[in-house]
């Protein structure tokens, strides 16, 4: 039978065909860590040299918030080269791009930690990279304190929301808010300032969106609102006109989005298209310059809630953004630079404790000294109050609800949340 | 309100897009049996090739109408160049190769074009935006179209009408035909097979191009890996509709659209499956029908034209 043999063969190509494409999705994820900046080290002092580490997406759609953290951080740690802040220390940075992808966070948290001169960590952004990363670097008491993770459970177990909180990493530590904090204080102010009463809930499953939008729906329905519907989009798509659709059918008067910038623009966008004018709202990882410049026009009235006080109108981040003017970066240091330089600055501090404690030379065991020299610094950084209480979670609790007009962010009010 | 009518003209937006790239992959396919896994990447650069001709070519603010037809010769100039260079210089000297050899330089080559845009198109490190048609949605009863999606809707149809006619009357297109179903009894009978080779990829790229300009025009914006997941549901939607049968890549790119939306806005609403529904399981019932299809007929929905090809 001939059809039969022409078959075979159409199902073994098929066959070969479906792994080599399994290889390159892999190939895709694999090839990070092309950043490593191995020339000019500019011996100031003649003393040692202590690196400070990135891990943030530096490729792909994320990548205009993980280059403000590298950028960020690299600020900080010119900074302490200038001002001679710890004397005999000479700070670097090795910034290693994770893609978003909590498997290159992994491999490079392991490139990290093979690095002697590695003494802290700055990252990663998203919440499900950090949890691929947590357990390799407490495993070498390597201090690590992202500038953005704001998953509940990296601090404070997986039980976290009943009531027995334990902490999994003692090497962890965070300059950001948690979503136990940011999703209940952004349904607080869309249920009482802003008077919707009636939400439609997406997420794009991850970590971070999920868990973001787990916490605002209980806000909200204990607040007395009603949830219209829920929804978990693909965030490997832009087409989500089926979704918007269903938005404008469920007669919700506002979206919650628990997701980041690249799929909430077009959602956006493609919800007001579907003929439902009603805001967007989300958290920290749909603040970004690029979210007005995906949503288009019709982004207007969009809301976000941040972490901190706005960077731009505290005193002492004043000093930051010129700082970073000044050094001439090339991308923005969108959400999380003062974060970021916090977290630098935090381990900067912290190594400063343990050389001071050492008579002015770095320990042996250098890296377990400064994870426990971590959980008691305390500063003045670019977002007030730097500090972490007994589970790593940043002391400063504050949050602010920014509003898309005439094209950029403006900051609509803060306040702390309170249970 | 009843959505139903929405979500059709959602799925079948959507699906005419799959097609217009699929046609691609099954036209290649057809003839040299080689899947051209950089086909999607010829999707992202014709796009942008048409935002190219806007930024760069045109004068600042022009408008959509007059500055359309000239993005659209940029979007397919740009993309049947890449693709007759890919030809030319990845694909050619692979010709008598095992079959393995040029899918794997296929999924290079979309590699590297992916990483060129990344690396030297200006500010291409985030989504671009793209130009959007003036004017407000179009109201049908209780269907609302974008003025975005206008273009795809009169493009699909026109596209697949040229084809259908260039394929069935014309002499290249016959000779097409006659390549796909014998390369060697075609040459013997004086049809040069490269040229023909070169024209399957060229259409293929022109069509991709197509898809590309109306991707921009729908959603507002393009970035560099856009053509990674469409082209595999491109492909999808050609193995679906029968690989090799340009028909089958329309029909395929079709119903593997309004499979995904109305998954997604169904699914979730019969009772016990309130789980498994929403978007983000709509890929999973995709290829449940996939395999289905495959299952009952493995040739795809339209089965192949050149069967007796073995």
């Amino acid at each position: 039978m001939p059809g039969k043999g022409l078959l075979i063969v159409r199902q073994r190509s098929l066959i070969a065909i479906t792994a080599a494409l399994a290889a390159g999705a892999l190939t895709l994820t694999a090839c990070g860590s092309r950043d490593e900046d191995k020339g000019g080290s500019d011996a100031g002092g003649g003393g040692t040299t202590v690196v400070i580490g990135v891990d943030a997406p530096l490729t792909g759609d994320l990548s205009a918030l993980g280059l403000g953290i590298k950028n960020s951080v690299d600020l900080a740690a010119k900074t302490a080269n200038k001002e001679k802040t710890v004397p005999g220390v000479t700070f670097k940075v090795e910034a290693k791009d994770d893609q978003a992808q909590p498997s290159s966070g992994q491999a490079n948290a392991t490139t990290l930690v093979a690095n002697k001169d590695v003494l802290g960590v700055v990252g990663p952004l998203n919440s499900s990279v950090a949890e691929s990363m947590q357990k390799v670097f407490d495993d070498a008491k390597l201090l690590e304190i992202s500038p953005a993770n704001t998953n509940p459970a990296l601090t404070q177990g997986t039980e976290w929301n009943g009531g027995t909180k334990a902490r999994p990493y003692k090497s962890y530590f965070r300059t950001a808010t948690t979503d136990a904090i940011q999703g209940p204080f952004a349904a607080q102010y869309v249920f009482n300032k802003a008077k919707k009463k009636k939400v439609f809930v997406i997420d794009d499953k991850k970590t971070y969106g999920a868990g973001l939008a787990a916490t605002f729906t209980d806000e909200f329905k204990k607040l007395g609102g009603k949830i219209a519907g829920t929804e978990h989009i693909d965030p490997d798509t832009k087409d989500f006109s089926a979704v918007a659709t269903k938005v404008k059918s469920s007669g919700a008067d506002v979206v919650y989005y628990g997701g980041e910038y690249p799929q909430a623009g077009p959602l956006s966008k493609q919800i007001k298209a579907a003929g439902a004018k009603i805001p967007v709202v989300g958290g920290d990882g749909i603040y970004s310059a690029d979210f007005i410049k995906l949503a288009g026009a019709s982004g207007t009235g969009d809301l976000a809630t941040s972490v901190g006080a706005p960077v731009e109108d505290l005193p002492s981040a004043k000093e930051f953004v010129a700082n970073y003017k000044a050094a001439g970066y090339k991308e923005a240091f969108e959400a999380y630079g003062g974060y970021s330089y916090d977290s630098a600055w935090a381990i900067i501090e912290a190594v400063k404790k343990v050389v001071e404690d050492n008579d002015g030379k770095l320990p042996s065991d250098a890296r377990a000294k400064v994870t426990a020299a971590a959980q008691n610094v305390s500063f003045d950084g670019v977002t007030g109050k730097v500090s972490f209480d007994e589970f790593g979670d940043a002391t400063n609790k504050q949050l602010t609800v920014y509003s898309v007009e005439g094209g950029t962010w403006k900051a609509i009010e803060s306040g702390t949340y309170t249970g | 309100m009843n959505e139903l009518p929405q979500q059709l003209v959602n799925g079948l937006l959507l699906g005419s897009m799959y097609g217009l790239v699929a046609i691609g992959y099954t036209m290649v396919y057809g003839i040299v049996q080689l899947i051209n896994f950089a086909h999607g990447e010829i999707f992202m650069t014709g796009a942008f090739g048409a935002l190219t001709v806007y930024l760069y070519v045109l004068p600042d603010g022009t408008t959509m109408w007059i500055a359309l037809p000239l993005m659209l010769v940029g979007a397919v100039f740009v993309a049947v160049t890449v693709a007759v260079g890919a030809e030319r210089f990845a694909y050619r000297p692979l010709r008598t190769a095992p079959r393995l050899a040029p899918l794997i330089t296929a999924i290079g080559l979309s590699l590297a074009l992916q990483q060129a845009v990344w690396a030297w198109y200006p500010n291409a490190k985030s989504a671009r935006t793209f130009p959007q048609i003036e004017g407000g949605p179009f109201h049908i009863g209780s269907v609302t179209i974008q003025t975005g999606d206008i273009f795809l809707f009169l493009a699909a149809p026109i596209s697949m009408a040229i084809l259908a006619y260039f394929v069935m009357k014309t002499r290249t297109g016959r000779g097409m035909q006659a390549t796909a179903q014998d390369p060697d009894t075609a040459k013997l009978m004086g049809i040069n097979t490269d040229r023909i080779i070169v024209v399957a990829f060229a259409l293929g790229a022109a069509f991709a191009a197509v898809g590309g300009l109306a991707y921009g025009l729908k959603y507002g914006q393009i970035d560099f890996r856009m053509g990674f997941i469409l082209g595999l549901k491109a492909f999808t939607a050609a193995v679906l509709g029968g690989i090799g049968n340009i028909y089958g890549a329309m029909i395929g790119g079709v119903v593997l659209g309004l499979a995904e939306t109305l998954a997604t806005a169904y699914i979730a609403d019969v009772p016990g499956m309130s789980q498994l529904g929403g978007q983000s399981w709509a890929n999973v019932w995709a290829f449940v029908l996939l395999i289905l299809v495959l299952l009952l007929r493995p040739q795809g929905l339209l089965g192949e034209r050149v069967a007796d090809r073995a």
